[in-house]
């Protein structure tokens, strides 16, 4: 008995322990084990994506490093500093933003960097978070929910990155900078009614706004309705992914035994369409495992929001929460064939690209709005 | 407006918190219903899919055409061979794949590199071969080891066959694997199964006619990528396509006349281009000394090209095509005919050569080539006996720009615009052209030279040969061609029509009676004299030396002194029947000396050869 004491009380101190230096650096335990299970699920399937590419997942690895040290030096800050740091980042990023589409605009093509020499960075990358920052940070001080005034302030507070992305042209990015911007709107209590009138408006605009679609723009939409039309051009993708998925059934092919995937029949295997590799491997039980991952990560943050005190905190933290399940679902409703293509990666699944980085450190910034509440309510 | 409503605050939160959790749950079974469709629902369909993916389109390449010559004797067919091909996407681990096929000894180690860049080029599905022609022994030794060579098979395919061996290499042309150049030019899935490519001369001119259709039959492939009857329960339709062969190309040249042009010319190097003035074919096209072909369709290694290359008898020139030499005298009888149709000569006056010749208020001297003093001589006999000192200055009097714009009717200096590739232009001197390339003015000595064929001028056997065919033909000029017609598959023959071009034009007949006259003295009485010994016709001919290097000025030329490949070189041009012109040539030996002494027993025997066929007392 008193053996089992002694070992009941070592566990104790070890749990305890941990919990201590988790406080410390003022992260979340449960969150951050989700998104360990789900980085190691990545590296996982990045190898056998990659064709049995050690590179690769040593590459993911370094961003996935890049990424937790951006997350625990975020999670430090306190929402007041995130605060008035907003306008700052927000309008940096829209100066930069307009760099690389005049870059682009001179060099008559797609642009998306900026080339710095040592590094390349993507602008529109800081957007994802400054975007949902200062959104939060112009609510703070003011009632909700918004007023029609007010409103009309956050529009062009999203709209206008969200255009400047969309000119670049990158569809998905501007997408996702539209959505974290417009979950604040919503979480700070926008009526029903005015969402179900912007709907109906935003229908007639899109199709006002299909007349100043790019050409491959449209015809992703065009293959999307139906993906036969094309099956060897653009409809290719949606017709291969959606042929692995199909024929992993419930238990899948087996790692590195996916036959769609492994004899390059399915194009962008270890980027975009990674979820298609997942379901012809790991079958249906693979795909519920991600999802369940994703699903408790996003609750589990969205629990953290509400816990978090102050108007700008919880709405920062409640819109990062809800973008990350907007990325799962673009991206799999896509590979899946619910959507249309549009290039959105698999969150911390996808290889490559800085959004490894950007999101772990999003993350960050929940975990310290939440671990900073007793800070603010004292 | 600072008054914040916390209570309110926190209602709207929690509120929204569970309208968010709510579309989450709704978008998530959304999604989790459309997964249960395609993994459980349409799971089996799928499976067919994916399995049809593994449905492989396994060419069936197009036998190539064949290369006959004018009466339908084959030159080139194909015959089967044994070849290693790779398909990469079953090709585990290509770098250590080749590595050891090296070790074999079936790769050259120097071509590792090239031919992984190769194999990479190509589609990932598609057969690349990494060795054409193997030996029996060869054939042997990778069936001990194929199971190591995971996406390696051997493959029987045809390949290029040569009756004749080297002949007329140089109009044929040859096949060799498609490269990575070939690649970037012609239609990759049209060329999927295709190993041979043509090169150079027909083969590479009429590639589009030789190639054919490439046909198709799908098979069953396994995960492996090997050939498989059914796949578990699943048995697609399979398809297939018959390839179309490629036509037969029916060339101009006579074997004869072609065979006995190689063996007249025997070691020496040069080149032979006999012409039908009728209609612009090509009867004979030789460039000595030339190569095998079939070693390119077997596949030549770095180390066998270079050998190839670093001969300093230059086998792959095209002598006939791409040598540009001085012309010598064989320019003569279009000198004349300038003179005469710019009325600066009377035909019947003598002039007196005395073996020298210098313009009014110069010292240089232009001296008489090898046959020193002619006395009195007129037109006739100028081009009869190759006279310099008349055509010295008879060029003089022409003056260089008239004979640029008479010599260029001729062809001289452009090109002739014969069906291969690869043709020179030669050069035409004109004040303009020294004056673009070297900055300096035209001397009128110049234009001394330029009337004997020497100095600037340069033209190809191939230009002398169309000349000849048009003094043959009184200025009627055709472009020469190597291919009269294609036969396809049925036998049907479709004959091309001759290309006729402007020709010369301006000159009077009896203007031409003159010069063919001097022609014809030329191989009666005249400096070609021999060749009308025992001849069965009437010949019209001109003998040239070209210059190798010029001769110091006051200093005696001798032959013999001069190293054999410092001799000048030997040209021949010659038409016949003279009254009815069927034949026209040119003959080239370099480093061959005075015309007549090496080129013109050649020229004689192609004659022969081309005119006298089938009758009993023919001499080879």
């Amino acid at each position: 008995m008193i053996m089992d004491d002694n070992r009941d009380s070592a566990a104790k101190r070890t749990f305890s322990a941990t919990a201590r230096l988790l406080s410390a650096l003022k992260l979340d335990g449960p969150l951050l084990v989700a998104l360990g299970l789900l980085s190691l699920y990545a590296l996982i399937v990045q190898y056998s994506a990659s064709g049995q590419s050690v590179d690769t997942v040593l590459r993911t690895l370094m961003r996935i490093g890049l990424g937790t040290l951006a997350m625990i030096a975020l999670a430090h800050s306190s929402p007041n500093f995130l605060r008035s740091l907003a306008p700052w980042l927000y309008f940096a990023g829209i100066v930069l933003l307009l760099v690389v589409d005049a870059i682009g605009y001179v060099g008559k093509g797609a642009q998306r960097w900026l080339d710095l020499g040592l590094i390349r960075f993507q602008p529109s990358e800081i957007m994802k978070l400054a975007v949902p920052m200062f959104a939060a940070s112009f609510m703070h001080e003011r009632p909700l929910p918004p007023t029609w005034r007010n409103l009309l302030v956050l529009a062009v507070i999203i709209v206008a990155p969200a255009g400047l992305v969309a000119m670049q042209p990158d569809l998905g990015t501007a997408l996702l900078i539209f959505a974290t911007g417009a979950l604040v709107v919503l979480m700070a209590g926008l009526q029903w009614q005015i969402i179900a009138g912007l709907a109906v408006a935003a229908g007639g605009l899109g199709v006002i706004g299909w007349n100043f679609l790019h050409d491959y723009q449209r015809q992703r939409i065009r293959i999307f309705l139906d993906p036969q039309s094309d099956p060897l051009g653009s409809g290719y993708h949606i017709i291969q992914s959606q042929i692995a998925i199909g024929s992993g059934g419930l238990f899948g092919k087996g790692w590195m035994n996916g036959s769609q995937a492994q004899l390059e029949f399915l194009p962008e295997r270890s980027t975009d369409f990674i979820f298609a590799v997942i379901g012809e491997e790991f079958g249906l039980l693979g795909l519920l495992v991600l999802l369940l991952l994703y699903l408790f990560i996003v609750s589990r943050s969205l629990f953290l929001a509400s816990q978090a005190s102050g108007t700008f905190a919880r709405l920062l933290a409640s819109s990062l929460a809800l973008t990350f399940f907007v990325y799962v679902f673009i991206n799999a409703g896509m590979v899946s064939g619910l959507l249309p293509v549009v290039g959105v990666p698999l969150p911390l699944i996808s290889y490559g690209g800085t959004s490894v980085v950007t999101l772990l450190a999003g993350f960050g910034i929940l975990m310290g709005l939440y671990s900073h509440r007793k800070l603010v309510n004292s | 407006m600072r008054i914040k409503d916390q209570w309110n605050e926190q209602r709207i939160f929690s509120s929204r918190n569970f309208a968010a959790l709510v579309a989450m749950a709704l978008l998530s079974a959304a999604l989790i219903a459309k997964l249960v469709y395609l993994q459980i629902v349409r799971h089996t369909y799928y499976v067919e899919l994916s399995q049809g993916n593994r449905v492989r389109q396994d060419p069936i390449p197009a036998s190539r055409g064949l290369i006959l010559d004018r009466r339908g004797k084959v030159l080139v067919d194909n015959e089967p061979a044994f070849q290693l091909e790779l398909i990469r996407e079953q090709t585990p681990d290509l770098p250590g794949t080749l590595q050891r096929l090296a070790a074999l000894g079936l790769l050259d180690k120097d071509d590792i590199e090239t031919m992984r860049r190769m194999i990479l080029s190509r589609r990932i599905f598609d057969s690349v071969p990494l060795r054409l022609r193997l030996t029996d022994e060869e054939i042997g030794r990778f069936a001990v080891h194929r199971h190591e060579f995971q996406g390696v098979e051997l493959r029987a395919r045809q390949t290029r066959h040569y009756p004749y061996g080297e002949l007329g290499v140089h109009a044929l042309g040859y096949v060799a694997a498609v490269s990575e150049d070939d690649l970037e030019r012609i239609d990759k899935p049209g060329y999927a199964g295709t190993t041979l490519i043509g090169k150079l001369g027909v083969e590479s001119a009429y590639e589009a006619q030789l190639h054919g259709l490439n046909g198709y039959r799908q098979i069953l492939v396994n995960a492996q990528g090997r050939s498989v009857d059914r796949q578990g329960a699943y048995q697609p339709e399979l398809r297939a396509e018959a390839p179309t062969s490629g036509k037969d190309l029916v060339l101009s040249i006579d074997l004869p006349t072609q065979q006995a042009a190689e063996a007249a010319l025997g070691d020496h190097r040069g080149a032979v281009v006999a012409i039908d003035p009728a209609t612009g074919d090509v009867l004979a096209l030789v460039s000595h000394p030339g190569f095998d072909p079939s070693v390119f369709g077997r596949g030549l290694t770095n180390s066998e090209y270079a050998v190839l290359t670093g001969n300093e008898d230059k086998p792959l020139l095209n002598r006939a095509l791409r040598g540009a030499y001085p012309s010598g005298s064989t320019i003569k009888p279009v000198m004349a005919l300038a003179g005469l149709t710019y009325n600066l000569v009377d035909p019947e006056k003598r002039e007196f050569c005395g073996g020298q010749f210098h313009l009014p208020g110069s010292s240089h001297l232009y001296r008489e080539g090898k046959t020193g003093k002619h006395g009195n001589v007129n037109l006739v006999e100028a081009v009869a006996r190759s006279c310099d000192v008349y055509f010295y200055s008879l060029a003089a009097q022409i003056g260089v720009d008239r004979i640029a714009t008479f010599a260029a009717q001729f062809g001289i200096g452009s090109l002739t615009g014969i069906d291969i590739s690869g043709e020179k232009p030669g050069l035409l001197p004109t004040p303009e052209w020294k004056q673009k390339t070297y900055k300096q003015i035209w001397y009128p000595g110049e234009t001394v030279n330029l009337g004997v064929g020497q100095g600037y001028l340069l033209v190809t056997p191939l230009q002398l040969a169309h000349m000849a065919a048009m003094l043959a033909s009184h200025g009627q000029a055709f472009r020469p061609r190597l291919v009269m017609g294609v036969r396809d598959a049925a036998g049907t023959i479709e004959r091309n029509a001759a290309i006729s071009e402007p020709g010369a034009t301006g000159i009077s007949a009896e203007h031409w009676d003159l010069v063919v006259k001097g022609m014809m003295g030329a191989a009666t009485f005249g400096t070609a004299a021999a060749i009308s010994k025992d001849a069965q016709y009437a010949i019209a001919a001109k003998t040239g030396t070209a210059q190798v290097f010029t001769v110091a000025q006051g200093a005696k030329y001798n032959e013999k002194t001069v190293a054999e490949r410092l001799r000048d070189h030997s040209w021949f041009i010659a038409f016949a029947p003279a009254g009815a012109p069927r034949i026209a040539l040119c003959v080239l030996v370099e480093n061959g000396g005075f015309g007549a002494a090496a080129a013109m027993p050649i020229a004689k025997r192609v004659m022969d050869a081309y005119l006298l066929e089938g009758q009993a007392n023919a001499k080879p």
